[in-house]
């Protein structure tokens, strides 16, 4: 594998101060990562913990074109979604420590994060059952008239399950303002994608929908990426039509924080080619340079601000309590639950 | 008051909840052009039009999951399933992402949806199609069980359905949609859920039934009125989850015996939960061992006399009655 430079002739005529955001959003991704992965270590952390470590391209490409009243959508993997979009990056480490002042009050955890205020939906652990969750929200899109757009992230292994024809035959039937986002980490789980889809590029699915387009691009390039996107918001805003991307990407790290990074499924040298040859990040660093968009010293202040935010996220989520018991039967239904504890009398 | 169908019941209340709040639409297999395969929509795409009356591709886990997208984002969806057996293809929807939904966040996302349609038994639709899984759903904490026997019921309590901000599992019963009985007109009638209702007041016995069993169950009252001499409490919990026992426990304080009747299968049946319900707070007032009454524990059968000896018929509930009044 060469080592790439840039594929990125041009930078989309975005001012330095944009470009240079999207790369401090990148750097965000990776360290809280990597703290999240520490924390899982050392047990502050439970559960299944997906990390991002080597897709940051995708969600910082795909998210920073997007609108404020746009709605963002995506899988169990989210959690630079969620910080991209947004999110406080305190309420998605207390989250993920299972604290209250966690995003869901520390009842959805890792796979669940969700934030009203920002429009992100979700955080979703079923393999595919936010698709339609998505086509529902381009639906109340298109009900109500207004110029939104629905992003939906999903994994490689989604494009073979039932759900992903179901929501993208009703996208393209409604004519809905869906943007779909494969991230194609080579890998569902442990089953490589040619192991899994009878098709090369997952993108091609696209032609099954009349008016769906389909995109299969470089995922470790955020301002293909980032280009992609821009093109499908604008198919989506003002033709209400839906788009297909699939951004071919690789994660650095395990699966889960379950497992390790390379196994039987994968080989320690792939890993290391990647990581070493095709990192989303040094890559920008390198178009950035070779644009001359950045100082050195602006690297530096990157990472030293956002070791700040992300040591804050911690000391926040540190400080945060766990919840109290009664919180066990609350966020059931809209209203008491008495019969709960009516049957349950000694917890 | 007039007299109508448990069908036309049930279109009023979507008529009339639609004409009050312009969340509100109507999704599922043939609900439009075809007026439902029931007809219980009928009329309804001429008045409001496509976008709040959408006919949807035969894709259950999908249009499910549009509903509780667009419940997510503030409106209020109906999702007709054509039969409730054919809603087991959507069980992740309503499961996994309705149920849970409020809870997951936090309570920042509600989850204001209404699943409706016909469930249990017609007539020799067979194994797949006649399933009574009335407590599957009412195991999930974050759904609401409902299953009305009357059309009154269906009318009051399918209005209440849809205006709460939870999401309800709405229980048709397929062989009530031609039954008749009073139903108000007003716009503003509705019923409560979570409250059971009386059907028929008596001393010697409660009878807890819900959904098509109740008319058989009243009819078992009569026989036993006329030919033992026993006054039977018929009581309707109307809705499953959350259940109004109370009714139930003071009834049953009263009367000291209890028979249970639903059209499901006895394991871990709705009955099951009653049963316990009763033995944990009424254990004392109890002069007999509860009985059940159940859908029998075998699939559906397709000839007529094996699909009629699965029911839990009059003549079954009559005999229970009897064994716990000690009089058989």
């Amino acid at each position: 594998m060469a080592t790439k430079i840039t594929q990125s002739d041009e930078l989309l005529g975005l001012d330095r101060g944009a470009l240079i955001e999207m790369l401090r959003w990148m750097v965000l991704g990776r360290r809280f990562e990597e703290r999240a992965g520490e924390m899982y270590q050392v047990g502050e952390i439970g559960g299944f913990c997906h990390l991002y470590i080597g897709q940051e391209a995708v969600a910082v490409g795909a998210l920073t074109p997007l609108r404020g009243d746009d709605y963002v959508i995506t899988a169990y993997r989210d959690h630079v979604h969620g910080l991209v979009r947004g999110m406080d990056p305190g309420a998605i480490m207390a989250e993920l420590f299972g604290r209250v002042d966690g995003s869901s009050k520390g009842k959805g955890g890792s796979m669940h994060l969700f934030d009203a205020a920002t429009n992100f939906m979700g955080g979703h652990a079923i393999v595919g059952g936010h698709l339609p969750i998505a086509v529902g929200i381009g639906y109340a899109i298109r009900y109500r008239d207004t110029d939104q757009v629905c992003v939906c992230f999903l994994g490689d292994s989604v494009a073979n399950i039932g759900a992903f024809n179901e929501a993208l035959n009703m996208a393209a039937l409604f004519r809905l303002p869906v943007i779909f986002i494969i991230e194609n980490n080579q890998y569902g789980m442990g089953t490589a994608v040619h192991r899994a889809a009878a098709i090369e590029n997952l993108a091609d699915r696209a032609c099954a929908y009349s008016g769906m387009q389909g995109w299969t691009i470089d995922g470790m390039e955020v301002l293909e990426v980032r280009r992609t996107v821009e093109m499908a918001v604008e198919r989506a805003r003002t033709h209400k039509l839906p788009s297909l991307i699939e951004a071919k990407t690789y994660r650095f790290v395990g699966h889960s924080m379950s497992d390790p990074n390379y196994g039987h499924y994968r080989t320690k040298e792939e890993v290391h080619q990647f990581k070493a040859h095709d990192d989303p990040i040094k890559g920008y660093i390198e178009t950035l340079r070779a644009h001359g968009m950045i100082k050195e010293s602006e690297l530096s202040d990157i990472e030293a601000e956002v070791k700040k935010i992300v040591d804050d996220s911690v000391e926040f989520a540190k400080r945060s309590p766990v919840p109290q018991a009664d919180d066990l039967y609350d966020d059931i239904y809209s209203g008491e639950y008495p019969d709960a504890k009516r049957r349950d009398p000694w917890r | 008051m007039a007299v109508i169908t448990y069908r036309d019941a049930l279109n009023q209340a979507l008529r009339e909840e639609m004409r009050r709040d312009p969340d509100i639409f109507l999704m599922g297999e043939e609900v439009g052009a075809y007026q439902g395969a029931y007809k219980v929509s009928r009329g309804l795409l001429e008045e409001f039009g496509e976008w709040r009356v959408r006919d949807m591709p035969i894709a259950e886990l999908g249009f499910t999951g549009l509903g509780v997208g667009a419940a997510m984002v503030g409106l209020r969806p109906i999702v007709e399933y054509m039969t409730w057996s054919f809603a087991l293809l959507a069980i992740d929807g309503i499961v996994n992402s309705a149920a849970k939904m409020r809870y997951m966040s936090g309570s920042q996302f509600k989850m204001p949806i209404t699943f409706r349609g016909p469930s249990g038994a017609a007539n020799q639709l067979a194994a797949t199609h006649s399933q009574a899984l009335d407590s599957w759903y009412a195991h999930v904490p974050g759904l609401k069980v409902v299953a009305p026997a009357t059309a009154r019921d269906a009318k009051g309590l399918l209005k209440s359905a849809i205006r709460d901000d939870d999401p309800v599992v709405f229980l048709e019963g397929e062989l009530l949609y031609g039954s008749k009985d009073d139903v108000p007109e007003d716009e503003d009638f509705t019923l409560p859920l979570g409250v059971s209702e009386i059907k028929r007041p008596g001393r010697d016995v409660t009878v807890v039934v819900h959904s098509r069993p109740l008319h058989s169950a009243l009819a078992a009252a009569d026989t036993l009125e006329r030919e033992d001499g026993i006054s039977v409490e018929v009581i309707d919990p109307r809705t499953l989850r959350p259940m109004d026992i109370d009714t139930v426990l003071d009834s049953v304080r009263k009367t000291n015996r209890c028979v249970i009747v639903e059209e499901g299968w006895p394991v871990c049946g709705i009955g099951a939960q009653i049963v316990d319900d009763i033995q944990r707070e009424a254990f004392d007032y109890l002069d007999a061992p509860i009985a059940r009454v159940t859908g029998a524990d075998a699939p559906h059968p397709y000839a007529a006399n094996l699909e009629q000896l699965h029911f839990p018929q009059a003549d079954l509930i009559v005999k229970a009655i009897r064994q716990v009044c000690y009089r058989d």
